[in-house]
C-alpha cells in the first residue's frame, strides 16, 4: 500500500498481472494433512512460496486452571512468523503486534465453527507457524489450520478456507502476492465458511469504493470454494493413508 | 468484559430486549449515543482530544519527534498508533503489557488513518534519513464500549488539532523546538470508523458495554470524507452473510456524516 513508492513496478500488463495470472486465478496450491507426529492434528499448506506448518493440539486440561469455562472448549491459535521466513530482513522471533492481532482474528473464526459444546473445560491450541512468507500469510495459515484441526479430529460446522483480494493497478485481483501486497492499493483478508457462506474474517486497508467493498468479498468467496477443494482432497489423501496402515485392522 | 455472574445476566436480558426490537437506553438500532468532542485539553502534548460516546471516554494525546525512516519508506514521515487499556477504566483492565484486545484497537485506527491518507506522510521529510513521526497515544478512560469509534474519532480530532513544534537546524544536528509550535501537519481526507455489533439476528450501532457482552461479533468499517472506504476489522466469532456486509457498509457511509461533522 504505497502510493508514493517510486520502486513501484508495473502489476498488470496487457490485462494480466506480473506472474502471469489472470484476475482470478490463485497461486499454486497443496495442502498436506498429517505432516507431525506429536501433533493430535497437522497440516502443511505450500500456497505460491508461502509454506507454513500449523499443529492442533487438544483438547486438554486447561492452565491455568481459572480460566476454564464449564460450558465448552476454550480455543487458542497462535500464529507467527519464523525470523528467516521473509526474503529481506533478518526479522525478530516470537509474536509481534501484527501477529498478535491476527492470531486474536483467527481464533475467532475458529470460535465459530468448532463444536465448543462437545469438550467443556478443555482447550483447543491452533499454532501456525509461517516459515516462508509470500503474501497472505494470515489466510494460508488459517486455510492451513482449519486442515489440522479436521486432521485432529475435531467436530467442526465446516472447513473454514478464504483467500485475500486486493487492488493492483485498479484493478480487483484475486490471491495477492507479495509483490503485489507490497505495491497495491488495497488488501483484503477474507475467510468464510462455505457452507453457510457466512465471513467469518475480514480485514482490509486502503482506499476503496463501497462497491468495490463488496466486490471485494464476492471475489473472495468464490475463491475459496477453490482453496476448499484443495483442503478436502488432502485430508481424502490423509484418511486413504490412515486406512491403509491400518487395513488389516479396520478389516 | 465479562467481569461477574450480574453481566452475564445483563446480557441475557440484552438479547431478550433486542428480540423485541428495543435497546437497553432505548435508542434504535442505527442510533448512535450522544456524542461530544472536547479538543486540545492538554499544552504539552502536539494535539489531544477526548471523545464522549456516551459513557465511554477515549483520550488520545499526539507527540511528533525527530525520527528515523524505514529503510523501504526513505522519504516519508512515522506513524505510530498505541493504546493503553488504562486500569482507571474498567475493573477487568490491567496494568502491564498491551494485551491482545488493546493492540487490536490501535491497529484498527492506525489502518484507517494510514490508509485514507489523513496524514500526509510524504510531506514530513526534513533531511536525508530524518523525517517527522507522528506518534498517537490512545488511553481509554472509562469503557461503556464501542471503544473502537470513541477511539477513531478522539485520534482524528487529536491529529487534526496538532501543531507541528519548530525544527532548528545547528549545522548537521536537527533540533525540535516543542515551546514553538505554529503549523498544523499536512492533512489529507478525515476519517471515521462505524462498528456495528451482532447481537442475536440483530445488527446495533455504537453498542453500550451491556450490548457488547451480547454480542457475538462485531463489523468495523473505516470511511473518509468523500465517501471511500479505507479500512476493515471483523472481530469476534459471528459471522456475517454477504447481505448484512452490504448493509453495513451503506450504512457505514450514511452514518460517517455525522461523526466527521464533529471533527
Amino acid at each position: 500500500m504505497s502510493s508514493s513508492n517510486p520502486n513501484k513496478p508495473k502489476l498488470i500488463q496487457n490485462g494480466k498481472r506480473i506472474s502471469g495470472r489472470s484476475f482470478t486465478d490463485l497461486r499454486p496450491l497443496k495442502i498436506t494433512a498429517g505432516v507431525l507426529k506429536q501433533a493430535d492434528g497437522s497440516a502443511m499448506i505450500e500456497w505460491g512460496k508461502n509454506r507454513i506448518i500449523a499443529a492442533v493440539y487438544g483438547p486438554h486440561e486447561v492452565f491455568p486452571k481459572f480460566l476454564t469455562d464449564n460450558r465448552k472448549a476454550l480455543v487458542s491459535a497462535r500464529y507467527v512468523m519464523a525470523p528467516f521466513s521473509s526474503l529481506e530482513d533478518h526479522g525478530r522471533s516470537g509474536p509481534n503486534r501484527r501477529s498478535i492481532e491476527i492470531s486474536k482474528v483467527a481464533k475467532h473464526v475458529f470460535e465459530n465453527v468448532i463444536l465448543t459444546n462437545k469438550f467443556p473445560k478443555t482447550i483447543i491450541d491452533i499454532h501456525m507457524d509461517v516459515v516462508q512468507s509470500d503474501g497472505g500469510t494470515r489466510i494460508a495459515a488459517i486455510t492451513a489450520a482449519s486442515v489440522a484441526l479436521a486432521d485432529a479430529g475435531i467436530p467442526m460446522k465446516d472447513l473454514v478456507a478464504g483467500v485475500a483480494v486486493g487492488k493492483v493497478d485498479g484493478e480487483l485481483v484475486v490471491d495477492l502476492d507479495k509483490l503485489e501486497d507490497n505495491h497495491g492499493e488495497s488488501d483484503g483478508a477474507v475467510i468464510i465458511s462455505p457452507r453457510s457462506g457466512e465471513v467469518l474474517l475480514f480485514q482490509m486497508e486502503g482506499l476503496l469504493t463501497p462497491d468495490e467493498v463488496k466486490r471485494t468479498v464476492r471475489l473472495a468467496s468464490d475463491a475459496a470454494l477453490k482453496v476448499r477443494e484443495v483442503q478436502v482432497a488432502a485430508l481424502k489423501e490423509r484418511y486413504a493413508q490412515v486406512a491403509s496402515e491400518q487395513g488389516e485392522q479396520l478389516l | 468484559m465479562i467481569t461477574m455472574i450480574s453481566d452475564q445476566i445483563k446480557a441475557q436480558f440484552v438479547k431478550e430486549l433486542i428480540k423485541k426490537n428495543n435497546r437497553p437506553d432505548g435508542r434504535q438500532f442505527l442510533e448512535h449515543r450522544s456524542i461530544s468532542m472536547q479538543k486540545n485539553v492538554f499544552e504539552n502534548c502536539e494535539g489531544s482530544a477526548i471523545c464522549h460516546l456516551g459513557d465511554t471516554k477515549v483520550l488520545a494525546g499526539v507527540k511528533i519527534d525527530l525520527a528515523t525512516p524505514f529503510p523501504d519508506r526513505p522519504n516519508e514521515g512515522m506513524l505510530s498508533v498505541g493504546c493503553e487499556f488504562s486500569p482507571i477504566a474498567h475493573p477487568n483492565f490491567q496494568a502491564g503489557p498491551p494485551g491482545e484486545a488493546s493492540i487490536e484497537l490501535a491497529r484498527v485506527v492506525d489502518r484507517g488513518i494510514r490508509a485514507a491518507n489523513a496524514i500526509d506522510l510524504t510531506k514530513l521529510k526534513i533531511a536525508d534519513g530524518k523525517v517527522l513521526g507522528v506518534f498517537i497515544d490512545l488511553y481509554i478512560l472509562d469503557h461503556n464500549g464501542n471503544l473502537t469509534d470513541a477511539a477513531a474519532l478522539a485520534a482524528m480530532s487529536a491529529v487534526k488539532n496538532a501543531l507541528v513544534p519548530k525544527i532548528e537546524q545547528d549545522g548537521e544536528v536537527y533540533k525540535l523546538n516543542h515551546e514553538e509550535r505554529k503549523n498544523k501537519l499536512p492533512l489529507g481526507e478525515d476519517v471515521v470508523t462505524c462498528t456495528f455489533e451482532k447481537i442475536g439476528e440483530s445488527i446495533v450501532l455504537d453498542a453500550n458495554i451491556d450490548e457488547e457482552n451480547a454480542s457475538s461479533g462485531r463489523l468495523t468499517f473505516g470511511a473518509t470524507t468523500s465517501g471511500l472506504i479505507c479500512s476493515a476489522q471483523k472481530s469476534g466469532s459471528a459471522g456475517f452473510m454477504l447481505d448484512e456486509f452490504d448493509n453495513i457498509l451503506d450504512l457505514t457511509l450514511e452514518k460517517r456524516k455525522e461523526l466527521l461533522k464533529l471533527l
